[in-house]
């Protein structure tokens, strides 16, 4: 199928056996139901591989995926979540190699700067896994009020998030939105870069051997312009991050996304003026941007 | 009203584990919510012919009081000169519904009120702390009764109720109200010594069911004396006593109820609490002595338009 | 006792005791605050404000059209400059002299809110007026520890923020909007409610007299029209909303792709969950305050009270020997707890959903109360038999109208309370600290009171969940929404 298998089988005969990409939804990969792929292309326009060319169906599913699997995710602990989100960097750094070629040919870019965007992948995670217990002392805390009362914030999950990923950091771009959005508690439904989309369709498999339930990360693969307005305009998600959304009118512009996006008053996360570089500290920005604050009363009397 | 209560009150009494359970089980109180509901009824404005409605109703609900070791027949006999003329300038001026002394006196003020329709309550049963055995006490109460005692204004073992003997409390109130022969008995539970609303509540279920006519806040000898909110729990627990059991039991708070405004306070929670009907004499008292006159002074300021002073109402 | 057979009490009827007028003094006709002067609309269009109590016309208020609102829009551009330079310390000071001013003027503004809005003075005067002293006075205090506040060392304001605002909480409404604004170093454009914005105007005044810059902020009365051309004003950098979940959602619309930062505290449904084990006659009061505070018309009104089975029979007779005590009337009258509805469009819109309550076949109960011949009103009401399909169960009535739901078990009262649209605030009520907290853990609701209701400090973050909007009002989280963050 591949013109130019990412590994390829060396001069011996033996012939090379290729990957079929696969959505995640649900803890499982299946095909699109469109039945349908695309062909993914390096950036010097060679053929990788065939990606499932998602739908708005393949979308649905992965909402109610989404959904089934909140409950449980945003009821798990913190130091819980925080040991999931280490796992999934452990079986990264596991796979460094493979995902240094998959970033590689994704992006155009040397091994040198392939291995180093895996290894901040890698890196993020962990980051990200070290605060799913501290963001709730960072931007909640004990609300001095006047009068006899107990009364404390804490940010909770917002709910199921859409996350168009970043178009052209395939792995960095990709865990840099997905991270802070599980680590609060949120269920995630991300569209993987369209042009780039194999590094996080093999993330699929990381994350499918990571204890991370299944639901907790959907990925589609898919032209962004169909799939996205089906995200924005659904009643069953509570947010959307726009990183991978294209400023231009027309179909799935930001600002049509973000009209999209009122019916049910999503929380929208709109994407800088350029795609913004990756290896920069994040700060707790994107957790935030999906987190609501919950603030309790109690009186306080014998 | 309480849906828990059982059609026949001698089950819940029939023994201490049974009363126990019964106390612990009435619904809770939450102390910041009993708090400011007392306190928005507070801020009742009262005025007008409703004041002046308010004032001669206070009036009569005065149990006015003098407690003090330094009591004397003239002190008495003073304060009963004042129940029978609380305002020599207006004859119209309602008297108060009792004088409250110690049993030693209860003789004295019989004979100086005379067949007029003042009540002569007293306290008894080791007042204010009541540490003292029980055939003391009912001694303390015989003495009163025979003195010619309308009323009797008994303490609560507060050492036993926190200690949860709630049989022996219980027991004490009825061997009280049986030594008490026809004169009402009031149950003070000294609600300054329970400290928490609930044990204020259980403490009110405690008495009423072993056959208190009035339940009543305090001594007026500790440091807290009757408040709004403890008024509050125990005008819920007598509606809701009688909702249950068709009995209806008087309260009494005292103690602290210095001036007209506290005391329209009260009658404002009286009256959206549990309502109209313990609007009279029959069903609610104020244990108060310097009161009286604060009431007095705003009665002629109503009746004149100026306002009045101390030197224009009677002390005694 | 000598009375052998006691009689009970008489009634004791509570005689008038209206609060003095005395205190304001209402303009016959006022301008648009634009650039710290009081000025005709550029188009001479007025409407008129009236007590929704009595019907009488209070005054004639300018109406702001376009080029209003541009020449307001412009006076706070051309303020921004140096009132975002000033050292926080001083912009401090200048909020901490408005926080002192609303102390003092402070019954002046309770009547005058009771008299353009129809509640109750009691509330007016002990829950609104002090809630805006005080929250000018907590964000005074922020203006200077921005750097501190958790968005980084040097936080910059936004600019210009455009800030509509509903007919409920006057005043309050716009301290919530207007202190976190300027503390934080934007200027305002502030559009009032079209019913009730003699408030708004006296707080203008006030900003003269406590010496704030001319533009910092400027107040444009007026209709939707007026706060349609404020919000997609192309030089607003920053729009925040109250009101109605359908005017949030055009708003979003309006301001998608400018990339202005936005802010929205919208309708709610909240559920108030009483256990069988609360402190029933506590979880009363909090049920009373919850739905008939403010007529009802609360975002956060506890509008669904759901009990649990076992208890619902004693808590409805409880409930309804309570409401009869509710005093509906004057709302002058320091003893009324109900006062009027605040216009005749909103009494059609709750008399519209009672009737479509009782359409569906719910049980009506309406509290015994006198309603005044003149004014727009509406007699506590409660609805029995309600289940999760009726309209009065998932609409927002916005009036004293209480549907009663119940339940069985506490993970059907958790799924019952979130299942709606809405998710601002919630109500729980047990003696069980850990069941309390159990359920507060549960609810998707931006705040959660259990054992109390409808209880507010500028210390204390609001707002929603879901579609009662996003951004929080209130503490530190509340600088967020005038933060370039």
């Amino acid at each position: 199928m591949s013109k130019e298998p990412m590994r390829a089988a060396g001069s011996s005969a033996r012939l090379a056996v290729n990957k079929t990409y696969k959505l995640y939804i649900g803890g499982k990969f299946p095909r699109s139901e469109s039945g349908r792929v695309y062909a993914v292309t390096d950036t010097k326009d060679r053929q990788l591989a065939n990606a499932p060319r998602g739908t708005r169906k393949d979308a649905r599913d992965a909402v109610v995926a989404a959904r089934k699997a909140f409950g449980g995710w945003s009821g798990a602990t913190a130091f819980n979540r925080g040991q999931v989100l280490y796992r999934i960097a452990e079986m990264l750094e596991a796979r460094r190699e493979e995902f240094a070629g998959e970033v590689a040919a994704a992006e155009g870019l040397g091994r040198n700067k392939a291995l180093a965007a895996v290894d901040a992948s890698v890196d993020r995670w962990v980051w990200y896994a070290g605060w799913t217990d501290k963001l709730a002392q960072v931007a909640g805390g004990a609300n001095p009020v006047a009068g006899p009362y107990a009364n404390w914030s804490t940010p909770e999950p917002t709910g199921v998030v859409a996350v168009l990923a970043p178009q052209k950091s395939s792995l960095l771009g990709l865990t840099s939105v997905v991270a802070p959005v599980i680590a609060t508690g949120n269920t995630a439904v991300v569209v993987a870069s369209e042009r780039a989309p194999l590094p996080a369709l093999a993330f699929a498999e990381v994350l499918g051997v990571s204890d991370v339930p299944g639901g907790v990360v959907n990925l589609l693969s898919g032209p962004v312009a169909e799939i996205a307005p089906w995200l924005a305009a659904h009643q069953d998600v509570n947010a959307i991050d726009l990183a991978g959304a294209s400023h231009n009118t027309g179909v799935a512009s930001v600002r049509d996304l973000e009209i999209a996006a009122a019916d049910n008053l999503k929380r929208v996360l709109r994407p800088e003026a350029k795609e913004p570089d990756w290896t920069a500290d994040p700060g707790p920005h994107r957790m935030l941007a999906f987190t609501e604050t919950r603030t309790v009363w109690h009186p306080s009397g014998n | 009203m309480l849906s828990a209560f059982p059609a026949d009150p001698a089950e819940v009494t029939s023994s201490e584990a049974a009363l126990s359970r019964f106390l612990h089980g009435l619904p809770g109180i939450d102390k910041v919510g009993a708090e400011s509901r007392a306190a928005m009824l507070g801020t009742r404005s009262i005025k007008k012919d409703a004041k002046a409605f308010a004032i001669d109703l206070a009036i009569s609900m005065i149990d006015l009081t003098t407690l003090e070791g330094a009591d004397t027949p003239g002190k008495v006999r003073a304060l009963c000169a004042k129940a029978l003329h609380p305002d020599p300038s207006a004859p119209d001026a309602p008297r108060p519904a009792a004088i409250c002394v110690y049993p030693d006196l209860v003789g004295i003020a019989k004979e100086a009120l005379g067949k007029a329709p003042v009540n002569v309550a007293s306290v008894a049963t080791a007042f204010p702390s009541g540490r003292a055995a029980l055939d003391i006490k009912l001694a303390d109460v015989a003495q009163a009764v025979q003195a010619g005692a309308d009323e009797i204004d008994m303490v609560i073992d507060r050492g036993a109720f926190l200690s949860g003997r709630y049989q022996q409390v219980f027991d004490e109130i009825v061997a009280v109200k049986a030594a008490c022969g026809s004169a009402h008995l009031k149950v003070i539970l000294e609600t300054g010594e329970l400290s928490t609303y609930d044990n204020v509540r259980r403490a009110s279920w405690l008495a009423m069911l072993a056959g208190a006519d009035f339940i009543k806040t305090s001594t007026g000898k500790v440091g807290t004396n009757a408040t709004l909110p403890v008024t509050l729990i125990m005008m819920e627990a007598v509606r809701d006593f009688r909702a249950a059991t068709g009995r209806q039991i008087g309260v009494k708070p005292a103690g602290g109820i210095r001036t007209t405004k506290d005391a329209i306070k009260y009658l404002v929670l009286v009256n959206e609490t549990a309502g109209p009907d313990w609007l009279t004499p029959d069903w609610f008292r104020l244990g108060a002595s310097s009161l009286l006159n604060d009431l007095l002074m705003q009665r002629q300021k109503l009746a004149t338009g100026r306002y009045s002073g101390p030197d224009y109402v009677t002390v005694d | 006792m000598s009375s052998l057979s006691p009689t009970p009490g008489k009634a004791f009827d509570y005689a008038p005791a209206p609060e003095s007028r005395a205190a304001v003094d209402i303009a016959a006709s006022y301008g648009l605050f634009i650039d710290g002067k009081f000025t005709e609309a550029a188009d001479g269009g007025t409407l008129k404000t009236v007590n929704p109590a009595t019907e009488e016309v209070l005054a004639e208020v300018a109406v702001g059209g376009a080029a209003d609102v541009d020449r307001a829009v412009k006076a706070a551009r051309k303020a921004f400059k140096s009132w975002s330079a000033l050292p926080g310390s001083e912009r401090a000071k200048y909020l901490f002299r408005i926080a002192r001013l609303i102390q003092e003027h402070g019954r002046e503004l309770a009547v005058l809110e009771t008299l353009d809005n129809g509640k109750p003075i009691r509330e007016s005067r002990d829950s609104d007026v002090p809630l805006v002293a005080a929250h000018f006075f907590h964000y005074a205090g922020w203006a200077d520890k921005l750097g501190h506040a958790g968005f980084g060392p040097d936080p910059k304001p936004i600019g210009v923020a455009a800030q509509v605002i509903p007919w409920n909480f006057p005043l309050l409404m716009l301290a919530w909007k207007i202190a976190p604004a300027l503390a934080a170093g934007n200027t305002v454009v502030l559009k009032p409610a079209e019913t009730t914005p003699l408030s708004a105007l006296r707080f203008a005044e006030i900003c003269v007299e406590a010496g704030l810059p001319a533009g910092v902020v400027n107040i444009v009365t007026g209709a939707g029209e007026t706060g349609r051309a404020v919000v997609a004003h192309p030089d607003v950098d920053k729009v925040a909303f109250t009101g109605s979940t359908p005017v949030g959602k055009e708003i979003i619309r309006t301001v998608a792709g400018t990339g202005k930062k936005l802010t929205l505290e919208l309708g709610g449904k909240a559920a108030n969950i009483v256990y069988d084990d609360a402190a029933l006659d506590s979880a009363i009061e909090g049920i009373v305050n919850g739905i008939f505070f403010n007529q009802g018309q609360v975002c956060c009104a506890g509008s669904r009270l759901l009990v649990q089975e076992s208890v619902a029979e004693q808590v409805l007779e409880m409930l309804t020997r309570r409401l009869g005590t509710l005093r509906l009337g004057d709302p002058l009258d320091k003893n009324t707890d109900v006062g009027a509805i605040n216009s005749a469009a909103q009494l059609d819109r709750i008399k519209n959903l009672v009737a479509a309550g009782d359409a569906e076949g719910a049980e009506r109960w309406t509290a015994p109360c006198e309603i005044p011949a003149k004014g727009f009103w509406f007699p506590p009401t409660v609805f029995t038999g309600v289940t999760q399909a009726h309209r009065i169960a998932r609409e927002e009535i916005f009036g004293p109208v209480l549907s009663v739901l119940t339940f069985r078990t506490p993970a059907e009262a958790v799924e019952k309370a979130n299942n709606t649209p809405y998710g601002l605030s919630a109500g729980v009520w047990t003696e069980k600290g850990a069941k309390a907290l159990w359920t507060a853990q549960r609810l998707r609701a931006g705040v959660v009171w259990t054992n109390t209701f409808n209880r507010f400090d500028p210390a204390s973050p609001f707002g929603g969940f879901k579609e009662s909007g996003f951004g929080r009002e209130g503490g530190r989280q509340g600088l967020e929404a005038y933060l370039d963050v």
